[in-house]
């Protein structure tokens, strides 16, 4: 799949909770080839890094592609000072994104996400008819995109750490609920490794196959540099394979934790 | 403005169509760019770092960012110079300019079987790593003093008819003895410089971000360094010199050719913008412009030092 690099207009610019932005920008050569899962590159003027960003949703009759992110540091803080009608430089779509399967209307998949992993699982959500969606925060002034994966047609449970606002506690019980009821055809998670280590187990106890996306510190976002390694056990060989460019979406029981 | 510029430049007898090629370990064996321009754009590209077996790398976290620059730490991973021969060669040659083969090693029988397999290839060039700073046994040992250096030259030399070009470390006290000693074992030229030694420590846990705890600086921030080197390196050896480190602009290029290169290498700065080599190409095409320049190298070493 060929990915693009070019300065895209800002369409839309929200701050969704304290400093996570939500952004939308018009690229669409870069949408009709993006799928759910894969990540945007974004150059943050005066740093030498860009930052990789999952894509949260793809608009391809609009041709738009929309992504969230937490300003953590100076390179963050820089891209969400951008502002609608401005031009962001960003490398996209990159990565392999989530598989999507035919399932059956009596199936469901279930998407897991932990705090500033949830974004990509609103592109993902929208692939499927029946999807229950568990999502974890810290708190409630934490929370994000519940609406829009409610929008989107998800079934949506709401966890966080401080019960402060829906499910006390991780998402791993509610996880184990749904799938308790056998109605899950698959699993797929993105957030905090422990987070992803419990829903590639969890998964794996109910026999239910399980796609995680991985996170690493990375450089050039396409594969040359081999910065973002990560250990990867395929067929009982142990691989050392590029997030960025092999992922950054591995089979859960293929991740080397 | 039209008007036809010959960018050319020979280093060690291999000529470049331009002075700019894809610094070692930045740029893969080229695949990863072609989505967004040919590889024939670039004057060459030299390939990633290859070992005699295929190599893992360092445990992640590789990469940190600083002012200005950025740390590596990803340990030479690799899938081995027989792989790089069979799969990856054949594609960056049949889309390419000058495709330069980069070797690293443990040992002087490491470095002599690489490169005796690069020498029955049509690869263009070789560059011997005598200078990663990530791995123990990676090269470093060897480039870090006069007699490493000539043992490794010394070594690939007698395997090889095919240009080489020593790719030296800024970790040493006088990098200008070591080109010195690479050339007088037979080094067609010197790249330089590889990556500074740095370290950078996550105030927070009190871990260094890179697994590897320490690796290697690149970026505008060493550029200076960079310079300054390739001037005393250009002004005591007689062999051509390629050299980088922290190159992002045209200007940036004019410079470094100033102080002495013949060429070239751009790294870092494609992961800031993949499409800087390109710029600096066209940058160096308004330069002969407007300073009326028949060939590049009219620029190389001329620096006028006070």
């Amino acid at each position: 799949m060929p990915y693009f690099c070019d300065k895209y207009r800002i369409l839309e610019r929200e701050e969704i909770a304290k400093d996570i932005y939500s952004y939308v920008i018009s690229c669409p050569e870069a949408a009709a080839y993006a799928r759910a899962g894969q990540f945007v590159h974004i150059r943050a003027e005066g740093y030498t890094l860009r930052r990789p960003i999952s894509i949260c949703e793809i608009d391809k009759k609009k041709g738009t592609v929309r992504f969230v992110f937490e300003v953590r540091g100076g390179g963050t803080d820089k891209i969400s000072q951008l502002t609608v009608d401005d031009y962001m430089d960003i490398i996209l779509p990159l990565g392999n994104g989530f598989s999507v399967n035919e399932i059956s209307d009596e199936k469901s998949i279930v998407v897991v996400g932990g705090g500033i992993g949830v974004p990509p699982m609103c592109g993902l959500a929208a692939c499927y008819k029946n999807v229950k969606a568990i999502i974890g925060f810290r708190s409630k002034d934490r929370v994000i995109l519940e609406e829009d994966l409610k929008r989107i047609g998800a079934d949506v449970t709401v966890c966080t750490d401080d019960g402060s606002y829906g499910y006390n506690g991780v998402v791993t019980l509610p996880l184990e609920e749904e799938l308790k009821k056998g109605k899950t055809a698959m699993v797929y998670a993105c957030g905090p490794l422990p987070m992803l280590k419990a829903a590639v187990n969890t998964a794996k106890k109910y026999n239910v196959p399980c796609e995680v996306s991985l996170e690493e510190r990375m450089a050039c976002g396409v594969g040359a540099c081999v910065g973002c390694a990560c250990r990867i056990n395929r067929n009982g060989e142990n691989l050392v394979l590029r997030v960025c460019k092999d992922g950054p979406v591995f089979k859960g029981e293929e991740v080397v934790f | 403005m039209s008007m036809e510029k010959d960018l050319s430049v020979t280093v060690a007898g291999v000529r470049f169509p331009n002075p700019v090629i894809a610094a070692s370990g930045t740029y893969g064996f080229g695949q990863d760019y072609t989505d967004l321009y040919p590889l024939n754009k670039l004057g060459g590209i030299s390939c990633k770092g290859t070992t005699l077996l295929p190599k893992d790398g360092n445990p992640a976290p590789r990469i940190a960012e600083t002012p200005a620059g950025m740390l590596n730490s990803v340990g030479l991973q690799n899938p081995g110079v027989d792989a790089f021969i069979s799969k990856y060669l054949p594609i960056a040659k049949k889309e390419g300019n000058v495709i330069i083969a980069n070797v690293a090693g443990a040992t002087l029988e490491d470095y002599k079987q690489a490169v005796q397999r690069l020498d029955t290839t049509d690869v263009d060039m070789i560059e011997v790593n005598i200078s990663c700073p990530n791995v123990k046994q990676g090269g470093a040992s060897w480039g870090v003093s006069c007699e490493g250096a000539a043992a490794v030259t010394k070594t690939v030399r007698s395997v090889t008819k095919k240009p080489l070009m020593l790719k030296l470390t800024p970790n040493v006290t006088n990098i200008v003895d070591i080109a010195k000693a690479a050339e007088a074992e037979g080094a067609d030229c010197v790249s330089l410089i590889n990556t500074l030694l740095g370290m950078r420590i996550d105030i927070k846990t009190r871990r260094p971000i890179l697994k590897n705890n320490v690796g290697g600086f690149s970026g505008p921030a060493v550029f200076p360094v960079a310079v300054r080197m390739v001037w005393q390196v250009a002004n005591a050896v007689n062999i051509d010199v390629v050299g980088m480190g922290g190159i992002s602009t045209s200007e940036d290029a004019v410079e470094m050719m100033m102080a002495g290169a013949k060429a070239v290498q751009i790294g870092t700065a494609v992961f800031t913008d993949p499409y800087s080599p390109l710029k600096v190409i066209e940058g160096l095409k308004q330069y002969m412009i407007d300073n009326n320049l028949n060939s590049l190298e009219e620029i190389t070493g001329t620096v006028q030092p006070w």
